[in-house]
């Protein structure tokens, strides 16, 4: 049986690279998710890793890109006006058909905004991580042993797709402690990287690590080669959790800290005796859209709940398309939404139907 | 009758895209050179930054990274990082490296990143049609200084070898340029001996090469030495400006 | 004895060999263009060559071979 450790979010995600065979942090700090740089300087020299802080997130994130292109497993971690920095580097490395792992625990923006927990970023994860035609694979736990399982995920499946994946996470589940089992990957090979610019040594060719492509056919053709295996990733990786929802009227749909609250809310109106649901989606890209559409037909209503105005009902709304109405509630600028709030909404959306 | 001087094995076959006369050309066969003759072509890694000399990564017949705009040193690093059995070495051009990139320049230097750093300056952006670099001589006309770089306006040009010659971390800051037969086998030797550095694990070696850019300085090649002579070089002393197995000699 | 090749499809015909040539042996071939349209380099008086390289080394393409 393994064993249960009382871990706070950011040590945890921190060590649960490191078992997943990350030997290269470069980073610099930012409230809330500094204790990720701290538990990586303190660790990754015990393991013959690399911790390296970085001049700024821009330098950061390019010593990821490099790191990558060397065949390494790389990783870097900030919270919300850092990964705005960050984008351009993830742009260059999903344009170069690098994997990276990046975490992103959001706080309030925009601009410096503020420190507590937010999913105002769900945009630009989902959207517009950069310029240019891409996306990432963005990944949003909810308690703290699913951080730990979805970062060892999350570097798999970049090496398996050569892409840029994200974990999703926020202020709240960054700085909370929760037991958590660590993942015993040891034996695990880390794939081999063909690819990589980490010297000849006897290759026949050179490989180039590019993101540059003048001619506009070129540049085209590769794009929709890379779309192509997004649309392979839609088909395959969804990933959500269904609570209650065979039965359910009102279906709540929410990520990350919100999820919690809003089971929360959903099992007291249950014991009102209200048939409410969750939909909690664990990849947000891609977008869990097999999940919404499943409850589309016995639901009357969706209710998204976010900390935010309104980013992933988007998705909500572009999957249910009209078949349903999709209601919204959200705090935005570091609240956390109570579960009576919710239930409250849940309330009003039942009531309204009747 | 032998072969006493051919393409280096280190450089592919493929012709550079430079315009005709424009040294980047001659710097490309020195690096070429001193990868050939240190045998390092197999371990060597190269960082092609944003600008004219970003399609590198076709010319150099080691394996290439190509950089977003000034962020080579921290590719370079990444690269090391993961690789310290590498030799990595980024190719950067004067806006690259001195304006956009400068904090990762200063750092990756501070740092003691062990990497080779061979820096193009030529006063002007090539690849976007001649505007004002971070390197551009006061009164130098360019598209983006229409009546002359006016200091009171544009600030001061960046004296990058004396700036970082200062940094702890620096194991070889050099000026050379490559007007003339003498000063290219200067300028080989000063590269060859940025590269020697990393292989000894000395910490962070540039060498800054004084180049010219005909066709947005609207000369011709032969024109363009002289100007860069005439203007350049007063402003940009050659010489060495930091050297540590220089100074542990004389200790 | 000594001699260079120019491998026209490098020279760009700049002129820097020409000019870098002590001996002035090297000259473009005005009377006509390589496959780049350039008028390429060419050695003109191949007694006289001292194969000193100069020329190679000025060369921003890359194009000379010196033998000797």
């Amino acid at each position: 049986m393994p064993e249960k450790v009382l871990m706070k979010g950011n040590e945890a995600l921190a060590e649960a690279a490191i078992q997943a065979g990350c030997r290269l942090f470069f980073g610099y700090p930012i409230t809330p998710q500094t204790e990720v740089a701290a538990y990586m300087s303190k660790r990754m020299p015990k393991v013959g890793g690399t911790y390296l802080q970085a001049e700024s997130e821009v330098a950061a994130i390019n010593m990821v890109l490099g790191a990558s292109a060397a065949g390494a497993r790389a990783m870097t971690s900030s919270s919300s006006p850092g990964i705005s920095l960050k984008s351009e580097g993830i742009s260059y490395i999903a344009g170069s058909d690098l994997p990276a792992l990046i975490i992103n625990v959001q706080r309030g923006g925009p601009g410096l905004g503020g420190i507590q927990p937010s999913q105002a970023d769900y945009w630009q994860a989902t959207r517009a991580t950069g310029h240019g035609d891409f996306q990432i694979l963005v990944f949003a736990p909810s308690t703290v042993q699913e951080m730990v399982d979805l970062v060892s995920d999350a570097f798999d499946l970049g090496d398996k797709y050569r892409m840029p994946a994200m974990i999703l996470a926020d202020g709240m589940l960054g700085q909370m402690m929760e037991p958590v089992v660590l993942p015993d990957h040891s034996g695990k090979e880390l794939p081999e990287k063909p690819w990589a610019a980490s010297g000849r040594r006897g290759r026949g060719t050179h490989n180039i690590i590019n993101s540059l492509y003048l001619t506009p056919q070129e540049l085209e053709r590769l794009t929709r080669e890379r779309f192509a295996r997004y649309d392979k990733i839609k088909a395959t990786e969804q990933r959500a959790e269904e609570y209650l929802t065979e039965d359910a009227d009102v279906v709540v749909v929410a990520y990350g800290a919100s999820s919690r609250i809003a089971r929360s809310a959903v099992n007291m109106a249950r014991e009102k005796g209200i048939r409410a649901g969750l939909i909690r989606p664990i990849t947000v890209w891609p977008y869990p859209t097999n999940a919404i559409e499943r409850a589309i037909p016995t639901a009357k209503a969706f209710l998204c709940v976010e900390m935010s105005m309104g980013q992933m009902v988007d998705d909500v709304r572009l999957t249910v398309n009209g078949r349903k109405p999709v209601h919204f509630y959200g705090r935005t600028g570091g609240i956390i939404p109570t579960p009576a709030e919710v239930l409250d909404q849940i309330e009003k959306i039942v009531g309204g139907a009747e | 009758m032998a072969v006493v001087f051919s393409r280096p094995h280190a450089l592919t076959d493929a012709a550079f895209h430079y315009c005709p006369g424009c040294t980047h050309g001659i710097v490309h066969r020195l690096v070429a050179e001193a990868i050939d003759e240190l045998g390092i072509e197999d371990r060597a890694v190269g960082v092609a930054s944003v600008g004219c000399s970003v399609m590198s990564y076709d010319y150099f017949a080691c394996d290439m990274v190509q950089a977003p705009h000034g962020r080579a040193p921290a590719v370079a690093t990444g690269i090391k990082r993961a690789r310290p059995d590498d030799i990595v070495f980024t190719y950067q051009g004067d806006g690259d490296l001195a304006a956009i990139g400068t904090a990762e320049t200063v750092h990756a230097a501070t740092r003691g990143e062990n990497i080779t750093v061979i820096f193009i300056n030529n006063a002007i952006y090539g690849m976007t049609g001649g505007q004002m670099a971070p390197t551009s001589l006061p009164g130098q006309v360019t598209q983006t200084t229409p009546y002359g770089r006016d200091v009171k306006i544009a600030g001061h040009p960046i004296r990058i070898c004396e700036m970082l010659s200062t940094l702890d971390g620096v194991a070889l800051a050099q000026r050379v340029t490559v007007d003339c037969v003498k000063n290219v086998l200067t300028a080989k030797k000063a590269i060859k001996k940025a590269f020697e550095n990393q292989i000894e694990g000395r910490g962070y070696s540039i060498v800054e090469v004084v180049s010219t850019c005909p066709t947005n300085w609207g000369l011709s090649p032969i024109q363009a030495l002289d100007w860069l002579r005439d203007n350049m070089l007063p402003y940009y002393p050659l010489g060495v400006y930091k050297d540590i197995t220089k100074e542990a000699a004389e200790k | 004895m000594a001699r260079i090749i120019v491998d026209e499809n490098y020279c760009k015909g700049c002129g820097m060999c020409v000019h870098a040539c002590p001996q002035k042996i090297i000259a473009l071939a005005k009377e006509r263009l390589n496959k780049k349209g350039y008028h390429p380099a060419e050695l003109i008086d191949e007694q006289r060559c001292t194969g000193c390289c100069s020329c190679a080394r000025m060369c921003p393409d890359v194009a000379i071979t010196v033998e000797r």
